[in-house]
């Protein structure tokens, strides 16, 4: 069943994916640069082609109390938000994941202040990476649209109950404009049918005391519980994106897609938007003759360990591209692929490549470079085990 | 006193068995909590003349007013003194917990 064909940016695809999961209750404050999502849904329900409540409400913190509201009577809740808003929301993040609320959000990826910069990189979502929160980071509108659409298939999969972040990098994918499929009405519905009453659903009929306290006898079940379920949740990520191929005719490939890694000696990672620059990197060096490959990484949490092990199997040296700076560290990403690697008992060569940060460009030259940096430790130079890329002067 | 009653609760044999997420039926209390309290509020019903202050500014809601006289639920009570503090005639009296 295939829809029709429109030429919209990442964030109005969003929008569309997020009209045809049919919420309840759309809670937003707008921010760059996810103001067009958050436009075009209060349009969708003014229009009535949404039938939403849309809650104006006066700060992100706000956006998602109401979520986590409208969440724990039973209905399907959606917010969306960047940046500062993000952290600003950050407190509330672990009481939705907590009392198990299957509420979808997008997050326009944006750098942090201060300096203040409103442009894109990972550093925000970096930071709630620990807030019991799915994480997925989409390549393009297409993903960004159909990722509403499984975001709350999982959400609401009675083995995962966890709420859903899907990161979308600002302004190189919220502001670009893609020819989208937007799938039938009638596809998504079959797909996703209405949100049946979770049994922690608080009712007239049930009343319900919310986000009890548990202290230290029981506290630490509590959030192994929750752990072991996020874990658990791994399985469902490949199931809900296997459906989906089978009704939409398009996958994923789950918490990661790998591209050439087979016979690879050098694989890049790559999470969000970059990936396309990426492909393209690898197709040329390939026709050239290099024994390349990318790794697309989709989800960050739960962390893919085994399908990672699986992917880099062989490969001898990997690099990781980070658009985000843990101060005092490496990038984020780098030392979890870095903990897979020594779980999986593997020891490629690894370099962490730091790129993007503040909306800087990530060019397909940065990335020939990145790969000719992988083959200079395979044959021995001593590098840096991070490397930054297109920097505009010495460091 | 009509209080919210204890209920006898399982430790589940395994973390799967716990709860899905912080939410439980309401009025579910599994255990009293009152353990740090040093200093014990005792009213004086000869003195006490029922204004209720205490049982609008108790944090936590012991104060209970179903019986004849107010009474507090030492289960619950963590001693914090606001009610003898706010009381208009002193008929709340903050005594030392002895062992």
């Amino acid at each position: 069943m295939s829809g029709v064909k429109r030429f919209i940016c990442g964030d109005e695809a969003v929008a569309e994916g997020v009209r045809l999961a049919r919420p309840h209750v759309v809670s937003a404050y707008p921010i760059t640069p996810q103001t067009i999502v958050v436009e075009r849904l209060s349009e969708y329900v003014e229009e009535g082609s949404l039938k939403a409540r849309y809650m104006h409400v006066e700060s992100e913190h706000s956006a998602m109390s109401c979520a986590i509201g409208a969440s724990s009577v039973g209905a399907r809740a959606f917010t969306a938000t960047s940046s500062q808003g993000l952290l600003y929301m950050a407190e509330t993040l672990p009481y939705a994941s907590g009392a198990r609320l299957p509420i979808v959000m997008m997050n326009a990826n944006r750098s942090i202040a201060t300096p203040w910069n409103i442009y894109g990189d990972q550093m925000d979502a970096m930071f709630l990476l620990n807030s019991g929160w799915i994480q997925y980071y989409v390549e393009d509108a297409q993903e960004a649209l159909d990722m509403m659409i499984q975001g709350y298939r999982l959400a609401e999969d009675p083995e995962v109950m966890t709420p859903v972040m899907i990161n979308v990098d600002g302004f190189v994918l919220t502001h670009t404009y893609e020819l989208v499929e937007i799938p039938l009405q009638e596809a998504v519905d079959g797909f996703l049918p209405p949100l049946k009453m979770p049994l922690n659903s608080m009712s007239l009929e049930s009343p319900k005391s919310l986000c009890i306290s548990a202290g230290n006898d029981t506290n630490m079940e509590f959030n192994m519980k929750q752990h072991f379920d996020m874990l658990r949740s791994a399985s469902a990520i490949e199931a809900v994106d296997r459906a989906f191929g089978e009704t939409f005719g398009r996958t994923y490939h789950g918490a990661l897609e790998a591209i050439d890694t087979e016979d690879a000696r050098v694989v890049l990672i790559t999470a969000g938007t970059v990936t396309g620059t990426a492909r393209g990197v690898v197709k040329a060096l390939r026709a050239a003759g290099k024994k390349v490959g990318l790794i697309k990484l989709r989800v960050l949490r739960p962390f893919p360990v085994q399908r990672l092990i699986e992917a880099l199997k062989g490969v001898e040296a990997v690099g990781v591209l980070d658009k985000n700076i843990s101060f005092g560290y490496e990038g984020t990403i780098f030392t979890n692929v870095n903990s897979a690697l020594m779980a999986g008992q593997m020891s490629p060569k690894t370099l962490g490549f730091i790129g993007g940060i503040g909306g800087r460009d990530i060019t397909k030259a940065n990335l020939e470079e990145a790969y000719g940096k992988l083959f200079e430790v395979l044959e021995g130079a001593d590098l840096d085990r991070v490397q930054y890329l297109n920097v505009r002067c010495d460091y | 006193m009509k209080r919210p009653q204890v209920k006898p609760w399982a430790y589940p044999g395994r973390v799967q068995d716990f709860p899905l997420g912080s939410t439980s039926k309401s009025d579910h209390l599994v255990s009293i909590n009152a353990g740090w309290r040093t200093l014990r509020p005792v009213i004086d019903h000869e003195k006490c003349i029922d204004c209720m202050k205490c049982f609008l500014v108790c944090p936590d809601g012991v104060i209970d007013k179903s019986g004849p006289v107010l009474e507090i639920d030492y289960d619950f009570c963590k001693g914090c003194g606001i009610c003898a503090h706010e009381c208009p005639v002193k008929a709340i009296d903050m005594v030392k917990e002895v062992k």
